[in-house]
């Protein structure tokens, strides 16, 4: 059963790079959508939030077409600096991010939405540059709601299953994750190993569940 | 009040969902054959020619690699006929009594070969090519899962090559997979089906067939828990038959 360590250290590592690129990803464009009025804003928050309403599937192919090797994007990778996305870790993590950045940007649009824009003239008129006034006044202010758009985005991320699937395939310890080994074990119709792994998944997302009732006050001090 | 109108509202989605379901579960006799991945395009064709032999039944097709079908059998999926790239599922499907005895045949043979990407894809005349620092990827159905993975890692293994394929390898959920792993372009080859890579011939270019250590035959069998036994034993005498099997031949395979 020491298998089944692997798969989830391997989920742990793909979700967490997935979620630390989301949160600077979400965290932009959640205050220019929240910040700047611009032609295209709808637009261009309608195809951000779409990673959340298309089926995985349909994401996996959009990114196989694109990242691929005989894909646009992919090409010019493995041309210049011989990087190849497709069944690697690293290309887990990219559909990973994908599906699950939609959860940062709409959490941290509404939690800048949210904060006074008199506190951010106030802090201005103090005296204070735009990223000053974005580190000490917007971001603290709008830092609830961000949290827990990102704990949502890291559950969602170690559940990802479909466009990894098809972006990283499924290599035994190097980018089979926790819920693409669920799925081979109960192909293969290995009911114990399929058991394990969903105890364990089952247990790390109660965990993280708790860790985010712990890091998440119950109330906003002021 | 707007409770009330609420329930209303709710009892009569009910109603129509459950209108839906029974709509669409009352299509009489239906067929479900469950074959491995490399018949999808041969069994497709057969389906409406069988159907208009057989007026009332309908096929229905769930193509998947031999060990997913089986699992789902053993699971207690409704289905009346299994058909699979080798005999070892159908052992296992035999030995846990989940066939109809005395109908299992065998029915077509196929062989495996090694495709490489039609455009760039590297050249092998031989297994221990495959060694060479220019395959960086070989695609292969998961052993544990997939027939045609099986095959090609027992052909491996017995050229003692396995080891220098295996930090290659990249797996996938059934030969058509890794076919389209090729196809695309991902892997600089991979281990399919003769038969697969004649349907992908416009991306795929087929390097050798790979000797292997059984002959691949598929046999096909009734499903115990079939309710359908007597349409299932008509669908196995159709693939046998004359008709079904010139629609094979067309497709590559061979002669069981």
């Amino acid at each position: 059963m020491d298998a089944a360590w692997v798969p989830l250290l391997l989920s742990l590592k793909v979700a967490g790079c997935a979620t630390l690129l989301n949160l600077f990803l979400g965290v932009g464009a959640g205050f220019a959508l929240a910040r700047y009025r611009f032609p295209g804003r709808d637009l261009l928050d309608a195809v951000l939030t779409l990673p959340m309403v298309l089926p995985p599937t349909v994401l996996g192919y959009y990114l196989l077409v694109l990242i691929g090797k005989k894909g646009p994007l992919g090409a010019w990778l493995f041309d210049h600096f011989g990087i190849q996305l497709i069944f690697t870790w690293q290309g887990a993590v990219i559909a990973a991010t994908l599906v699950a950045f939609p959860l940062v940007l709409k959490s941290a649009r509404a939690a800048f939405e949210g904060v006074d824009p008199q506190l951010e003239r106030a802090a201005r008129v103090l005296g204070l540059g735009e990223w000053a006034v974005f580190f000490r006044v917007s971001l603290p202010m709008a830092w609830r709601g961000i949290l827990a758009g990102v704990l949502l985005a890291f559950a969602r991320a170690l559940g990802e299953f479909g466009a990894t699937l098809m972006v990283a395939g499924s290599i035994p310890g190097r980018t089979q994750t926790l819920s693409v080994a669920v799925y081979e074990a109960v192909q293969a119709g290995q009911d114990d190993t399929a058991n394990f792994l969903v105890l364990i998944t089952s247990l790390t997302c109660i965990l993280v569940l708790l860790s985010a009732g712990r890091l998440a006050p119950a109330r906003p001090l002021a | 009040m707007t409770l009330a109108i609420s329930f209303k509202t709710m009892r009569l989605c009910a109603i129509a969902a459950l209108a839906a379901c029974s709509w669409l579960s009352a299509q009489a006799a239906e067929l479900t054959v469950s074959a491995a991945a490399s018949l999808s395009n041969a069994f497709k064709e057969m389906a409406p020619a069988f159907e208009a032999q057989h007026p009332g039944t309908k096929l229905l097709f769930n193509f998947a690699a031999s060990d997913a079908l089986l699992a789902q059998i053993a699971r207690g999926a409704p289905v009346d006929v299994l058909a699979t790239a080798d005999q070892e599922t159908m052992d296992k499907a035999e030995q846990q009594k989940l066939l109809q005895p005395g109908s299992r045949h065998n029915f077509v043979a196929n062989s495996l070969v090694l495709v490489s990407p039609l455009q760039g894809g590297p050249q092998a005349k031989s297994l221990a090519d495959l060694a060479s620092p220019e395959f960086k990827r070989i695609a292969l159905g998961k052993p544990e899962g997939v027939p045609a993975g099986r095959y090609a890692k027992a052909a491996l293994e017995s050229a003692k090559l396995w080891a220098a394929v295996e930090p290659k390898a990249v797996y996938a959920q059934n030969v058509r997979q890794a076919l389209d792993y090729v196809a695309r372009g991902e892997v600089e080859a991979g281990f399919v089906y003769a038969t697969d890579a004649a349907v992908q011939k416009d991306k795929v270019k087929l390097l050798f067939s790979v000797p292997t250590q059984t002959p691949i035959s598929y046999p096909i069998a009734a499903v115990a828990g079939s309710a359908n036994a007597v349409d299932a034993r008509k669908f196995i005498a159709y693939v046998l038959s004359p008709a079904g099997q010139a629609v094979l031949a067309r497709y590559g395979f061979q002669q069981p």
